[in-house]
């Protein structure tokens, strides 16, 4: 039998993910479409552009806000969570 | 933050190639074999760009059957074994130096400088997006995008998904998802490829490319999934996700076919309407551009790739949008020109690049005549359908802003609206907003409003400050200016 996938944190939920996959790729992979909302309109967004460039799939890794989910490899230690707004909770 | 000066003793290589798509790793491997030290950079994990994307510790789908994943191997092979190789080097700033041009990246946060005597720029292309209703529901996907998913982290983007646009593009993009376990509820295209038989000539001359499209078509017939002409994804609808799309039927100018609209459920949808080349970097160095055939901003080049700025070269989608054969022969052309062999030309060699050049090019004109984006997707949109995705501004505030602030042009849209100004800096609504603020205002849309950028990748904040030369004039703040508390990205 193989073992077990390796996981992170996602808001206390854990994901598993295949070496080399993205920390956006996996959590679609689990089912989990969006992960942030919007300043403005408080719209939930997840991945659209898959490449860097849109910006939509903003997300904390490890405690920093803006991140883009797209990009970040997940690794086993990261904590990965959901983004409100501008991501600085009410500091700004 | 740490700072990498790249002062090794040899630091100054003859050829920097910025980007390791496939017109990268050409450039680099022909200009290795011309005897010049090379260093390559590319912010992606693993060297290919987008046509040969593979998760790290993989290779490219579809190794030792496809005939390119040879060209992949061997360009691939070079480039790890004879240059210098940055991956994960994200370029934000390149700038003329005493000797030629120093690259400013960003590694994990840190930066990394890196010169060269001369410059080839290859950064390839992203998706041209344009703005429908529900766009920007989860769930909604440029085709690159859900591309991009697949051939880099083996995912697909929903069990039932659809897939529109215009081009070519569509068909490896329904194929991969069809044959990896989705299930693709249709394919609208919204031209009519009718049109191809006035194109014969450069289509016979470009079998093998023609003949792959054809092999898209054979896997989607195997799943049962028939492209629709002249039809096209309008809306997509959900609440916190994407439920269902608005599929229509379209005249020849792309306004709806009355009576024709019908709604599909799906999970996901992937739309694309062509690519619009990544010019950040060509105009920094103030390299001349020209409109493309398919609209876009194109560096202007010659038959050796060189730009007009002396020591810079440019090779692939940025020279205009032409697919991954084209990048390759432009790569080649360009790593042998700026190794100097201009001067020691093996004529047979020359001769052979530039014919295979004009051939993929004429091929290219064919498929950007037989798919371009007609004005009809206008009628598309609704007063409330988000135009610019991050600053959230809608159809009905870009249209205010022309008929009753007075907007002439997309650049006047822009600064009264903020479309185009958010985090992506109008990479996804760029090409919307310009034809909304054209045709709204009754003037031609002006795709250089957006092309422009302070610097072509969010970098930390103080980092501007660090080097001693601005490498750009001084302009906008390098992140939007509500996220200046921000920490590094
Ligand atoms: C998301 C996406 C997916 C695509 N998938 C396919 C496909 O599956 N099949 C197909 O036929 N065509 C595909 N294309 C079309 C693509 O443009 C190909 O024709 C081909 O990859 C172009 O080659 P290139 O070398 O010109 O550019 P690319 O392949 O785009 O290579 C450019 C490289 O430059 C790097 N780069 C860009 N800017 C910077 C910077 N500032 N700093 C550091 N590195 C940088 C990128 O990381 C990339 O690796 C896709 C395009 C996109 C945008
Ligand atoms: S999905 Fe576009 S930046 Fe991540």
């Amino acid at each position: 039998m193989s073992p077990p996938p390796p996981t992170f944190d996602f808001d206390g939920q854990a994901i598993p993910f295949r070496p080399g996959q993205s920390v956006g790729a996996a959590l679609l992979a689990a089912g989990i479409r969006s992960w942030r909302t919007t300043r403005v309109g408080g719209r939930p967004r997840g991945m659209f552009c898959g490449i860097g460039v849109c910006f939509d799939c903003l997300v904390i890794v490890d405690g920093q806000p803006n991140q883009r989910a797209c990009l970040v490899p997940a690794r086993a230690e990261t904590d990965v969570r959901r983004q409100e707004g501008s991501g600085h909770g009410n500091l700004s | 933050m740490a700072i990498s000066r790249d002062s090794s003793a040899d630091a100054r290589v003859d050829v920097l190639v910025l980007g390791a798509g496939p017109a990268g790793l050409a450039a680099a491997t022909a200009a290795v074999h011309a005897g010049a030290r090379v260093t390559v950079v590319d912010a992606g994990p693993t060297p290919g760009g987008q046509y040969w994307r593979h998760p790290p510790g993989s290779s490219p789908p579809g190794i030792g059957q496809h005939p390119t994943t040879r060209v992949y191997r061997m360009l691939a092979e070079t480039v790890r074994a004879r240059t210098r190789y940055l991956s994960g080097h994200d370029v934000w700033a390149v700038e003329r130096d005493d000797d030629g041009f120093a690259a400013h990246t960003v590694h994990e946060g840190a930066e990394v400088t890196v010169h060269a005597r001369r410059l080839v720029l290859a950064t390839g292309a992203h998706d041209r997006s344009l703005p429908f209703p529900g766009w920007d529901l989860p769930g909604v996907y440029s085709a690159g995008g859900a591309q991009s998913l697949w051939k880099g982290h083996r995912v697909t983007i929903g069990p039932r998904v659809a897939v529109g646009g215009t081009g070519p593009f569509l068909l490896p993009v329904a194929a991969d998802l069809a044959a990896h376990g989705a299930r693709v509820v249709g394919v609208f295209e919204a031209n009519h490829p009718r049109s191809w038989s006035r194109h014969l000539p450069a289509v016979t001359s470009s079998v093998g490319t023609f003949l792959r499209g054809a092999g898209h078509v054979a896997t989607l017939s195997r799943h049962r999934v028939r492209p629709r002409v002249r039809h096209a994804v309008v809306a997509a609808h959900g609440d916190d996700h994407v439920e269902a799309v608005t599929v229509v039927r379209l005249t020849p100018e792309w306004t709806v076919v009355p009576g024709s609209s019908r709604v599909v459920e799906c999970d996901a949808v992937a739309v694309g309407w062509g690519f619009t080349p990544r010019l950040e970097l060509p105009l920094a160095l103030g390299c001349t551009t020209r409109l493309g055939a398919d609209g876009s901003l194109v560096v202007r080049v010659d038959d050796h790739q060189a730009t007009d700025v002396t020591g810079v070269y440019a090779a692939g989608e940025v020279c205009g949008v032409g697919g991954a054969a084209l990048a390759v022969v432009e790569g080649e052309l360009a790593g042998l020109a700026a190794a100097g062999a201009r001067a020691v030309p093996d004529r047979d060699r020359l001769a052979r690049l530039l014919g295979r050049r004009a051939q993929l090019r004429r091929f290219a004109q064919a498929i950007h005549e037989v798919y371009p984006v007609r004005p009809g997707w206008l009628s598309w949109l609704r007063p409330d359908t988000l135009v610019c995705r991050c600053e959230e501004v809608t159809v009905a505030t870009v249209t205010n802003a022309v008929h009753e602030l007075g907007a002439t042009d997309a650049r006047s849209v822009k600064l009264l609206t903020r479309a185009g100004m958010g985090w992506c800096q109008g990479r996804m609504c760029g090409t919307g907003v310009a034809a909304l603020a054209g045709a709204e205002a009754g003037t031609a849309a002006t795709p250089h409003a957006f092309a422009e950028r302070p610097v072509a990748t969010p970098i930390p904040l103080g980092l501007l400050g660090r080097v001693e030369k601005p490498p750009l004039q001084p302009g906008p703040a390098p992140v939007p200016s509500h996220n200046r508390k921000d920490r590094p990205l």
